[in-house]
């Protein structure tokens, strides 16, 4: 009895010493950014343009840039993820060439994001000519985020309980109305969590957009989606690695990483925040 | 039977696979009668009610032989929409299964997917509903909030409500109270024979009580095959067949 009782507490006090353990990394990364990075937040260094060699003024070209093809990733991703997950879930027979496409979806997930950098330079930069650009950008990330929106809503999908599509089918509705009108909206807490991740995932990424689409400084906000453009993760890689001004150069690098941890989260939380009204309006 | 038959079942053999499920099936089903059918698990009762609104069809690799008729016609016939054959014959199946929606939506669903635009009407027609399912008075203040708070006999009510809103001819029960209480299970027996003024049903049940209770014929499927049909009377005191009789005696089952 003694004994184990012994073992038992050891094992809480290991599991609970673990979690501290994360948490406390967790707790040092914002701790970290967020003290270096206030330091030079300013209204200013939110609304300005770059100037003096990097060493003073703004970021915001960086900020809209990231925006941006944040955004047109997401545009990418979305329809296409959805509907490809869509086709995959509820209308390809089941079988082995289903799951090869499967695999090779989850495979996707595991290329390094270089790759995808070096994919979009051969393709959308030279082969679609659409240059360095918010285009080319948006499309490799977008294609980057793909298997993180498909697999999320798959697994979405497949949570929907089978007895209310057969409930939907038995009232006269036709599959697509049954998908539309009955398992769309009950997975969609499901698949929101899935853009969430994909947004983290792609508005951080630095790699794929160093050859498609971000450029180490202009003056110019875009005009258009064939515009190259600053953002933010690059902007940091190219402070910390180029010019003449390293301490200045640091500071403010902190201050775009605090910038780019703070979007995340907010898009993470407002997208937390839709699926929690949606979760207890159904519950 | 001297009554109309509303549906028919001629010659039916069922597969799933190479399994065969259903054995040659004759059976008349007569228009605002409860036939229940009855007999032990897996003896092809389920297979049988799926058959007649067509949502077997969603199952890969089943196949059927021989006809079922709606009115005279074969509703497997290819110019005939599986669609239109559900709403015709509707279904409430053996859990309470409503939609993560309000109670007002899960019953004005079926309305809107079957091309109903007129708001008024599908208002009354969702009121209609839930009073002829014996739900109105329970819910009538909070037609606009979620389904899901239901009791587990009131969401199958719903579910009932829900089917009668597209104005089905037939109703197939799939054991519609195997999942309720005794209290619950009592109201829904008294809704069925309430019912049956106006609708053919069909129930499928493990509880021979109730098939003696709500039903006018019984049918009793035995490994695939129908043993013994006719009026429910006689089939619970005077059985033809010794099988049928070692059944409803609680001999094997």
């Amino acid at each position: 009895m003694k004994t184990k009782d012994i073992t038992q507490k050891i094992g809480f006090a290991a599991l609970f010493t673990c979690m501290l353990v994360t948490l406390f990394f967790l707790g040092a990364i914002i701790y970290f950014i967020a003290a270096r990075g206030i330091k030079v937040i300013s209204w200013e260094f939110l609304t300005q343009i770059p100037r003096g060699g990097m060493t003073q003024g703004g970021v915001a070209p960086a900020i809209a840039g990231t925006l941006y093809i944040t955004l047109g990733a997401i545009a990418v991703s979305l329809p296409l993820g959805l509907a490809c997950a869509i086709y995959l879930c509820e209308y390809s027979p089941k079988g082995i060439f289903v799951n090869i496409i499967r695999m090779s979806i989850n495979n996707l997930a595991g290329v390094p994001s270089v790759v995808f950098g070096l994919f979009g330079l051969a393709v959308f930069v030279k082969l679609f000519g659409f240059g360095v650009s918010i285009l080319s950008g948006s499309l490799t990330l977008g294609i980057l985020a793909l298997p993180v929106v498909i697999s999320a809503t798959q697994e979405a999908l497949t949570a929907v309980p089978h007895s209310l599509r057969e409930a939907s089918l038995a009232l006269g509705a036709t599959k697509w109305e049954t998908i539309k009108k009955i398992v769309l909206p009950t997975a969609l807490p499901g698949i929101l969590t899935g853009i969430i991740l994909s947004v983290g995932r792609v508005a951080g990424e630095t790699a794929p957009i160093l050859f498609t689409a971000a450029t180490f400084y202009t003056r110019r906000y875009p005009d258009s989606v064939f515009s190259e453009v600053m953002a933010l993760p690059y902007h940091i890689y190219a402070l910390m690695t180029e010019g003449t001004h390293p301490e200045e150069q640091t500071a403010i690098a902190y201050g775009c990483a605090l910038i780019l941890l703070v979007l995340v989260l907010a898009v993470s939380g407002a997208a937390i925040f839709i699926r929690q009204r949606q979760r207890t309006q159904n519950a | 039977m001297h009554n109309n038959i509303k549906m028919k079942a001629e010659g039916v053999d069922f597969f799933y696979g190479p399994r065969q499920a259903l054995k040659n099936i004759n059976l008349d089903i007569c228009e605002k009668h409860v036939t229940a059918i009855i007999g032990p698990s897996g003896c092809g009762k389920s297979t049988f009610i799926r058959l007649l609104n067509r949502m077997n069809e969603l199952i890969p690799n089943a196949s059927l032989k021989g006809r079922i008729l709606l009115d005279g016609e074969d509703i497997f016939e290819e110019s005939v929409d599986a669609v239109e054959i559900r709403r015709r014959v509707g279904m409430v199946f053996q859990k309470p299964n409503p939609f993560p929606k309000s109670i007002f939506e899960n019953v004005s669903y079926g309305l809107h997917v079957n091309g109903v635009k007129d708001n008024k009407l599908i208002e009354r027609r969702v009121i209609a509903s839930l009073e002829k399912a014996a739900l109105w008075s329970d819910i009538k203040d909070r037609l606009h909030e979620s389904a899901l708070k239901l009791s587990g006999g009131q969401q199958q009510r719903l579910c009932i409500a829900r089917c009668l809103a597209v104005e089905p001819e037939v109703i197939l029960f799939d054991e519609p109270c195997a999942s309720l209480d005794p209290i619950s299970t009592g109201k829904i027996e008294e809704l069925i024979m309430e019912l049956k003024k106006y609708y053919t049903i069909v129930i499928v049940t493990h509880n021979m009580q109730q098939a003696a209770r709500i039903s006018d014929h019984t049918a009793f499927f035995l490994l695939g095959e129908l043993i013994e049909m006719g009026e429910t009377q006689g089939i619970f005191t005077a059985p033809r067949d010794k099988r049928t009789e070692d059944y409803i005696t609680g001999r094997f089952g």
